[in-house]
């Protein structure tokens, strides 16, 4: 299982449960731009390039990670999970149904990073106060919405996984 | 009229997905996944990257371009300069004054120089710094004094001066009982959306068009003016909507448009570029630095009686739309009250600092932070509480501007400020509530957990602020939007060019056309520029006139359809309505669902709206200039900590005059969205530049609200449909950012005078730690 980085430019990384060979790359780059710009996987989003802002949020041996600050090299025995692998397309999760249906999707571009790191933070906090939930996901940023209603996404479906509705 | 359909009907009797109703974002599941397709995710078979140089210095004359080293680096395919520009060399939305490429003289940090294609990024990168540019510096004006009193030489062929407006209404030498006056200062705040400028060019066979994939605000004027620079016909520059992360005026003006179809037609490949955050702060226009003085006059009872203003703002090296700002801001001096005399004197000048343009709010933000500021000093003069100096001069329908311009619209601004004040305020105590196993939370404390507050240091303070925003263009602008509408065999689609950047026009559209036309399913059909002009979506403007444009195309797509069923049914296509989904005989009581009666039809219609017109300013001041407005009310209460002059601003209450809320979960999204960024200029947010440098380009020192940073909002949308609106419904986008931060700022103002009872001024946002605390 364990992959070895051999001539500097060839190794794989485990995302969303499959092996992915990374065959053009150079040692130094990001988790986000090989995620990105060599495995396709579009969902990952780059808007600060340090950290600041959680748009690229990802899961790496589960634990919440910008992925802009992740040298992918680095990662290549731990498992990596990105919004693409939150959820089968046609089976959205509670936590993006929420987001939808509560009015936290405006522009969306924070939205991938929030939906993982929402995840994340419902499965260490299932029932999160609302303190909580702000400074859990503080480290990621939105423009549009003012927070309001992804607090209430996130809300919802703490309730809903409690059992308190359908 | 159109506003009366709902607002007679009972709540929660209307049809899901219509009008009044808030069915989820058409784009919503795409978004959650991350399969939206945003303008950086965007690439072509065979794509090249470009990139950018950049001048390093404010004010500098260009001697030599040496490009040699660039050309020999493996990868890179083409270096271009202002040399290789084919047809205009410059650009801008108002003034032409902004050069593709500077070639004889850089006026201010960042100004693109050159732009290089190659293979890959790095390669990019390194071709930039084998680009050798040697410069002659030049000496930077970065006093806007120094361009008002010409005492520094003009910096740009077209002056230093980009407009000075006076205005001038009723009796200049009038004075009151009482008067206060104040020097008031704006940073420089930057849009700081998520989603970085980024577009993808593909040059058509031949290079005789080219198609751009751009995350923009206005897609035709974008094409106007690239077609300019290509030297193409307009008809050959196809703009198609790449997926906009945000905008908030920073996509109104060119960035990286001419470059990336410079260099596609050059090679005759694909070029995508795409801006990294540290070029973002350098590569759009920001929201204007500006210093206001003013001076309130008004009996002893509070009523204001003149008010004088003198207001600078700081455009930076080109114009943008820097006249139109001021415009907002000296039109806007008043505020939300009555006054029936005033003297204002505006500028707007260039200066070697970063270009400024539009930002949500566009002039009126500084305005409002001026008079807004004023009215509490007029309060503390006359012995009046805050809310009471507001209501005793608040403006009603039919009131004048000091432009002579009456207010027509519904203008509620006693509504906005009781409604406000009727909300509850904050049940949590200072500090936070305990958590739950006693401790403080010290999440809720000013500074949170990385500071040092004590809760026992800490006042809290409540504060207000009021506005009043134009909507739409404004001096005699042909402003219009474009919509179609296709009826075929029952399916309904919709075509216009309105930008979508998250505000949600593509949830409206469809919920018009199904109030309208009686049809659950809208297809949306792609936003490019292969239909009429939107319109730029910016001035809260898309509702009223995207909207009505989409309205106005259903309405007449329904009327033909009334026709063809009287004709086919034996009807008076004059008794026909639209009820539900149902055509309806409104005599006989005949119905027939509308998907039926439209089977094996064909309707296409394509209508353009356009707002009643508008005027010119004369040299006083004077004119209709403005064609809509709304208003808002905030409430702030914040804690600060006046020891090391940390805020945590608790709670905003707003009442917001919205006309008719089409979506009110979307209404609130706007409200609580531009509420942040209000907070942001309020107490965090500025771009600062020394010598003209730009010294926090990134989001670890520019700082943006966060989840912490956000309070409590709680909400009224004030629902008085405006009989001039097609929809009844106002702009709801820039109201929110308005009055928030004098009302943060007024409720900081507040907690310092419980400490001391003399606090501090505070005439300059953002508020600092050292403003509070030295």
């Amino acid at each position: 299982m364990t992959t070895t980085i051999g001539d500097g430019d060839h190794f794989s990384l485990h995302v969303n449960g499959i092996r992915c060979e990374v065959t053009d790359s150079w040692l130094g780059e990001s988790l986000l731009d090989v995620l990105r710009d060599r495995l396709g996987l579009l969902g990952a989003k780059g808007a600060c390039e340090q950290g600041e802002c959680g748009s690229c949020s990802v899961m790496v041996d589960d634990v919440l990670v910008c992925s802009c600050l992740v040298m992918a090299a680095s990662v290549v025995d731990q498992p990596i999970v990105t919004i693409e692998g939150i959820a089968p397309i046609d089976a959205p999760s509670d936590v993006q149904a929420a987001f939808v249906e509560a009015g936290a999707v405006q522009c969306g571009f924070c939205t991938p990073g929030l939906i993982v790191a929402a995840h994340d933070l419902l499965e260490r906090l299932p029932r999160p106060s609302e303190t909580q939930i702000r400074e859990e996901l503080a480290g990621n940023v939105c423009r549009c919405t003012g927070y309001g209603r992804i607090i209430e996404a996130v809300q919802q479906v703490a309730v809903r996984r409690a059992g308190g509705g359908s | 009229m159109t506003v009366v359909e709902r607002v007679t009907a009972p709540a929660g009797a209307a049809r899901p997905g219509t009008i009044g109703t808030s069915p989820t974002r058409p784009d919503g599941v795409a978004k959650v996944q991350g399969r939206f397709e945003f303008s950086s995710d965007l690439s072509a078979d065979g794509c090249l990257w470009g990139a950018t140089l950049r001048s390093p210095h404010p004010s500098a004359r260009i001697v030599s371009i040496d490009l040699s080293a660039a050309w020999q680096i493996d990868g890179v395919e083409t270096v271009i300069t202002a040399a290789d520009v084919p047809g205009a060399m410059h650009y801008g939305l108002i003034a032409q004054d902004q050069p593709v490429f500077a070639s004889e003289v850089v006026r201010y940090v960042g100004e693109p120089i050159a732009a290089v294609a190659a293979d890959h990024p790095e390669t990019c990168r390194r071709a930039l710094e084998a680009i050798v540019v040697e410069y002659e510096m030049l000496d930077a004006l970065l006093d806007p004094e120094r361009a008002i009193d010409a005492s520094h030489p003009p910096i740009h062929p077209d002056g230093n001066v980009i407009r000075h407006q006076r205005i001038v209404c009723g009796d200049r030498s009038a004075t009151g009982d009482v008067v206060v006056e104040g020097t008031y200062e704006i940073g420089m705040q930057d849009q700081a959306f998520l989603g970085l400028e980024a577009a993808l060019a593909v040059p058509d066979p031949g290079g005789s068009g080219v198609e751009l994939h751009v995350a923009t605000q206005w897609l035709h004027e974008d094409r106007t003016q690239i077609a300019a620079c290509l030297d193409l016909p307009v008809e050959s520059v196809r703009l198609v909507l790449g997926g906009v992360g945000g905008a908030f005026g920073a996509r109104e003006d060119i960035s990286l448009q001419v470059h990336t179809c410079l260099l596609a037609l050059r090679l005759g490949r694909p070029v995508r570029i795409a801006y990294s955050r540290a070029e973002s702060f350098l590569g759009h226009v920001h929201r204007h630095p500006a210093t206001i003085w003013m001076r309130h006059h008004a009996t002893s009872d509070g009523e204001i009686v003149k008010i004088e203003s003198r207001m600078v703002f700081d455009g930076g090296a080109y114009a943008s739309t820097s006249s139109a700002v001021l415009i907002n801001a000296v039109t806007h001096a008043q505020g939300p009250y009555r006054c029936p005399n005033a003297v204002v004197d505006g500028y707007a000048v260039r200066t070697n600092h970063l270009p400024c343009g539009a930002m949500r709010g566009f002039g009126v933000v500084q305005a409002c932070f001026a008079h807004e500021s004023q009215m509490d000093k007029l309060a503390a003069a006359c012995g009046l509480d805050p809310v009471e100096i507001r209501l005793r001069n608040a403006m009603r329908t039919g009131d004048p501007l000091i432009t002579g311009q009456p207010v027509l619209n519904v203008a509620p601004v006693e509504r906005c400020i009781r409604d406000t004040a009727a909300l509850p305020l904050p049940d949590t105590p200072v500090g936070g509530f305990p958590m739950e196993d006693g401790a403080l939370d010290v999440m809720r404390l000013p500074g949170g957990a990385g500071r040092t507050a004590d809760r026992t240091d800490i006042v809290r303070g409540i504060g207000w602020g009021v506005a009043i925003k134009n909507l739409m263009y404004s001096e005699g602008f042909d402003d219009y939007s474009t919509a179609r509408y296709r009826l075929a065999d029952g399916v309904a689609t919709l075509k216009f060019a309105t930008s979508e950047v998250g505000q949600g026009f593509v949830t409206i559209a469809p919920q018009i056309a199904r109030t309208i036309l009686g049809v659950d399913d809208v297809v949306l059909d792609r936003i490019d520029t292969q239909v009429g002009s939107a319109g730029s979506t910016s001035a809260s403007r898309q509702t009223w006139m995207s909207g009505g444009a989409v309205d106005a195309a259903c309405r007449t797509v329904r009327e033909r359809l009334f026709e063809h069923v009287g004709r086919t049914h034996d009807v008076d296509p004059l008794r026909l309505v639209v009820d539900g989904t149902d055509l309806v005989d409104t005599v006989s009581g005949w119905k027939m669902p509308v998907a039926e009666a439209s089977a094996g039809v064909v309707i296409d219609e394509t209508v353009e709206y356009r707002h009643p017109a508008t005027g010119e300013l004369d040299e006083n001041g004077q004119g209709n200039c403005h064609t809509a407005f709304a208003f808002v009310a905030h409430r702030a209460v914040v804690d600060v900590d006046p020891e090391l002059g940390l805020v945590k601003v608790v709670q905003i209450a707003t009442a917001q005059d919205v006309g008719r809320a089409l979506n009110p979960l979307s209404v609130l999204g706007q409200i609580e969205g531009g509420i942040a960024q209000g907070l942001g200029l309020a107490v965090m947010e500025e771009i600062i530049q020394v010598d003209g440098l730009i010294r926090n380009g990134n989001f670890t020192d520019y700082l943006l609200p966060t989840f912490l940073d956000m309070p409590d909002v709680v909400a009224t949308l004030i629902e008085e449909p405006d009989p001039h609106a097609p929809l009844g419904a106002k702009g709801v986008g820039e109201p929110p950012c308005i009055s928030s931060t004098p009302a943060i700022v007024a409720a900081i103002r507040d907690a310092l005078c419980q400490v001391d009872g003399v606090g501090k001024p505070l005439e300059r946002v953002p508020v600092r730690p050292s403003d509070i605390c030295l």
